[in-house]
């Protein structure tokens, strides 16, 4: 397994737990904590995002064909998807629960769109037939 | 890897990037930029995302790597797998432009029946010959 599958694994395993926590506090802690009360669709983009989605990449990355057994995961785009798929969610968890801070959303979004360029542009060409 | 995966994947692939586009503009509206899109891009979003990316990527790898069967064709008969693929890929496409969404589910509800049909037997310990 590629180290780049292995830090995309373990972090897809670290927002599943973030992401199932945040589910035990929301119903109890909403009434408490402005941040918690606005958390559901952090909580929904931690579940599909940083865990299904990062997972999917980590496997895909590790499994699917190379047009060269040479070639490695390990180059920029692999890393860029890594650092703004989780820089986004980190940022778009901080940011989107609390208005005062919605106003750095738009730069989450575009750190989740250019992850997800990345990570096609990396799988496209390993969808093959050997 | 089969072609039906093949294509399989590069839908899951287009769903992905067209549903995290309506995404990343529903998420950055609430920021202020851009404008806000219309109410459909939610719905659109989550269908995309949901049972575009993630079950087209779950037939198209369960095709490919499912055990394969000892007699008569590899991984059996591709009609049901191109039914599947057909009408999940329209399903989702009729519901996600919100045009005739029972009509899309019911497309959906086809093309997932015609998988589980191709795969029933695949489901299964390995044969090694």
């Amino acid at each position: 397994m590629p180290r780049l599958s292995r830090w995309l694994a373990r972090t897809a395993l670290l927002h599943l737990v973030a992401a199932l926590a945040l589910g035990i506090l929301m119903p109890a802690g909403a009434a408490r904590s402005p941040w918690i009360a606005g958390a559901w669709p952090v909580y929904i983009h931690l579940l599909v995002l940083g865990w299904v989605t990062q997972l999917i990449a980590a496997v895909a990355l590790w499994m699917f064909p190379r047009p060269d057994r040479r070639l490695t995961t390990e180059g920029f785009p692999g890393w860029a998807f890594y650092g703004l798929l989780n820089a986004g969610l980190v940022l778009r968890a901080i940011a989107e629960p609390l208005p005062a801070l919605n106003r750095l959303l738009p730069i989450a979004a575009l750190m989740h769109l250019g992850a997800i360029l990345a990570l096609a542009a990396m799988l496209w060409p390993r969808i093959r037939g050997r | 890897m089969p072609l039906l995966s093949r294509i399989f994947l590069r839908l899951a692939l287009l769903h992905l990037v067209t549903g995290t586009v309506l995404g990343a503009w529903l998420l950055g509206a609430k920021g202020g930029w851009p404008p806000a899109p219309p109410a459909w891009f939610r719905s659109a979003h989550v269908e995309l995302l949901l049972l575009g990316w993630i079950v087209n990527l779950i037939m198209g790898t369960a095709y490919w790597i499912l055990p394969r069967h000892a007699t008569g064709p590899a991984r059996g008969r591709a009609g049901p797998v191109v039914i599947a693929l057909l009408a999940f890929n329209a399903g989702v496409a009729v519901t996600a432009a919100g045009w005739a969404p029972a009509g899309g589910r019911t497309l959906e509800v086809a093309g997932a029946a015609a998988f589980a049909l191709h795969a029933w037997s695949r489901v299964r310990p390995s044969f090694r010959p």
